[in-house]
């Protein structure tokens, strides 16, 4: 190009420095703003329907008897979930998809789903309804075989440094085997039992709890916190290697952690909402696409998650017939954009 | 593009190495009739060799003992042997095929999508039309499979053909995750077809007639005759399009015959058994380490051992837990997978 590009305005504070960007936080502001909102309707819909200004009065504190029941005690921590799983979704979507360098990385493929998939299943199965009454018990043991599965697919690709390449597939092939688990125990179940182990394998924000929403919030803010952080390492590496180690950058060591966040976020999202499919794949791609910028940003990406999800939620609780869960909703909207990033993907590289 | 990392050459042979591919091939066929013996005689009930012959050819009679085993040799144990060595020999010729043609060291049938296409007709079709035999949800596998299979491989394959094994590799993953969800949609709006599905991604050779397998033996057969016909412009394909196209090669018309075969070949094996992964890749890969890279000799290698492989798999299905059986697809993943992710520890596909 001849003409310059537009310099952006550096600023700095004290020891920080960034460049001042409008449009991403233009973006960023619209996209909290959206998810607030859907967030609101989320909780205004149901049985019966609440009007938006009473579901705000009710979420400051100012709202009427009834309507706080209805809110805080049975919509909320739905739609709460719905909220922390699409951001952690997004966010782990992003850094896989960073980590491996190819916009059709997911965590699905770090073994987490399928880890924690096989052992919901068995769960399920080898217990009966109980464990479904328990649903605590469900995510935690979903949860507990998920960062196994996925610690066992980042101990195996382990090769004198992590390589994203390396790890998706031998992700692939981790994920094979729990799949196969996961068809042989659902051979041997009661066929009551694999209805019920096959809404939790797709992915539904079905009654859930305020114990549950503790517990992934607090895991999840944490994580967040270590991403930011160590975010700020990961933006020369988008560079390669060579030349994030000639800015002073630990490549190694960042890239480790970063993807241990990945894992880690994945597996509090599984245990909360179940393996919702193709939220991280989308949210990271579609918010790369409205900032307009060349890497998958981080909070943005979470913030889109979200509003995925939970739009989701309500699209699958208004239109879908049968009470169907989330995940297909999810499939429906991720599947059409798998196969256009592919065309994309194949046409870019043979122009 | 991809590029394989070939291992140190094989030191050759005093006798040259067509001698040593044809002992090879023989070796093989040695191999593929022993473990069908075996696959008559081991069961819940084991036989002995002599029963076994009695069983196929000798006259029952009155011996409610022999009609017994006259029975059980007949209706269970030949056919799931026939099944074990027709789909085998379709997986790993298609194995081979689809490597040869996508020029990726990490293409699969299964990975590809192309079990979890057949699941979704098969549901789609026990719920929509009420079927409860596989000869009738058969065809509908054979359609589901095609469908995602030609879906899978043309999308990855736009442009200049697909290159990036990684990308390849996640195509396939995503459209199953899409397709597992639809299957899942369906599912839940049905028992029946939920019954169906859990047994039939297992994927076995067991409990089918021969009703179901003349038919799907038919088909391979077919692509089995076309996979032949397209091995010399197979070896010339992986030079490169424009070389190939330099020697004479109908670039078109031969990338045409090869997407039909590997169609019917792991099509019908698909709807006969159910959903049978990393078979295909890894007898392809096993082959070339016998081989070498000229596919006229590796093609018939992977087939014969695809055979060899799916019996002796569905053989220790049914030893491990006996008296119950573990699925030959389930088998067959247990072994492929970890297989699988040696390759990639390895360092066998790269990125180029």
């Amino acid at each position: 190009m001849i003409e310059t590009p537009e310099m952006h305005r550096g600023v700095r504070v004290g020891g920080w420095s960034w460049v001042w960007r409008p449009w991403i936080v233009l973006v960023t502001v619209v996209l909290t703003a959206l998810t607030f909102l859907i967030f609101s309707v989320s909780i205004a819909i149901g049985d019966f329907t609440i009007e938006l200004p009473a579901v705000f009065r009710t979420l400051i504190g100012q709202g009427e008897r009834v309507d706080e029941f209805v809110i805080m005690d049975l919509r909320m921590p739905r739609a709460l979930v719905g909220l922390i799983a699409g951001v952690a979704l997004g966010i782990s979507g992003a850094l896989t998809q960073s980590i491996a360098r190819n916009p059709l990385a997911s965590p699905d493929v770090l073994g987490i789903t399928g880890g924690a998939s096989a052992t919901a299943v068995f769960v399920v199965t080898a217990s009966g309804g109980t464990a479904i009454a328990n649903s605590i018990g469900l995510s935690t043991a979903a949860l507990a075989g998920g960062l196994l599965t996925g610690f066992l697919v980042y101990f195996m690709a382990w090769k004198k440094g992590i390589d994203g390449f390396r790890l998706i597939l031998i992700g692939v092939s981790v994920s094979a085997v729990t799949q196969a688990l996961t068809t042989w125990l659902l051979v041997l179940a009661d066929l009551r039992d694999v209805a019920r182990a096959q809404r939790w394998l797709v992915g539904s924000l079905d009654s859930r709890s305020w114990s549950e929403v503790w517990a992934s919030v607090w895991i999840m803010a944490a994580l967040v916190l270590v991403v930011l952080v160590a975010a700020f390492q990961m933006r020369p590496m988008h560079f390669g290697d060579d030349v994030a180690a000639g800015l002073g950058v630990r490549y190694s060591a960042v890239r480790a952690i970063l993807l241990l966040c990945a894992v880690l976020l994945a597996g509090v999202a599984v245990s909360a909402a179940g393996p919702v499919p193709f939220v991280a794949l989308v949210a990271p791609q579609i918010t790369m696409r409205l900032m307009r910028t060349p890497v998958p940003p981080l909070i943005a990406s979470g913030l889109f998650g979200a509003l995925l999800l939970i739009g989701s939620d309500l699209i699958a609780r208004t239109v879908l017939p049968n009470d169907l869960p989330v995940g297909i909703v999810t499939a429906i909207i991720g599947g059409p954009f798998l196969v256009y990033l592919l065309v994309r993907a194949n046409l870019k590289r043979a122009a | 593009m991809v590029v394989e990392q070939r291992g140190p050459e094989p030191a050759p042979a005093p006798e040259g190495p067509h001698r040593r591919r044809r002992l090879g091939l023989a070796g093989l066929l040695v191999l593929l009739a022993a473990a069908s013996v075996l696959s008559l005689v081991v069961g819940a009930r084991s036989l002995t060799p002599a029963e076994v012959w009695q069983g196929l050819f000798g006259d029952p009679g009155g011996d409610q003992r022999l009609v017994e085993i006259t029975l059980i040799v007949q209706t269970l144990r030949v056919p799931r042997t026939v099944l074990a060595v027709v789909a085998g020999i379709g997986l790993g010729v298609a194995g081979a095929l689809i490597q040869g043609h996508t020029r990726n060291p990490i293409a699969d049938t299964g990975l590809l999508g192309v079990n979890s296409g057949a699941s979704f007709a098969v549901v789609l079709s026990v719920y929509l039309f009420g079927l409860s035999s596989p000869l009738q949800y058969m065809w509908f596998a054979f359609l589901g499979a095609a469908v995602a299979g030609v879906l899978v491989f043309g999308l990855s394959s736009l442009g200049r053909g697909a290159g990036n094994p990684l990308t390849l590799a996640l195509a396939g993953q995503g459209v199953t995750v899409f397709l597992a969800a639809m299957t899942t949609a369906v599912a839940l709006g049905s028992t029946q077809a939920l019954d169906v599905l859990r047994f039939w991604n297992a994927g076995s050779v067991q409990g089918v007639g021969f009703d179901v397998i003349w038919p799907a033996a038919v088909f391979i057969g077919v692509g089995v005759f076309l996979a032949l016909l397209n091995l010399p412009a197979i070896n010339l394909l992986n030079l490169g399009d424009d070389v190939a196209r330099g020697l004479g090669v109908n670039i078109a018309a031969n990338r045409t015959i090869g997407v039909v075969a590997i169609t019917l070949l792991a099509g019908a094996a698909t709807a006969a058994c159910g959903p049978i992964a990393f078979l295909g890749l890894m007898v392809a890969h096993v082959a070339r380490w016998f081989t070498g890279p000229d596919y006229r000799w590796l093609v018939p290698y992977a087939g014969l051992l695809g055979a060899a492989v799916l019996l002796l798999g569905d053989i220790a299905g049914r030893l491990v837990a006996r008296p119950a059986e573990l699925q030959a697809g389930i088998v067959i993943a247990l072994i492929g997978a970890p297989f699988f992710a040696v390759l990639v520890w390895l360092g066998k596909f790269r990125q180029a």
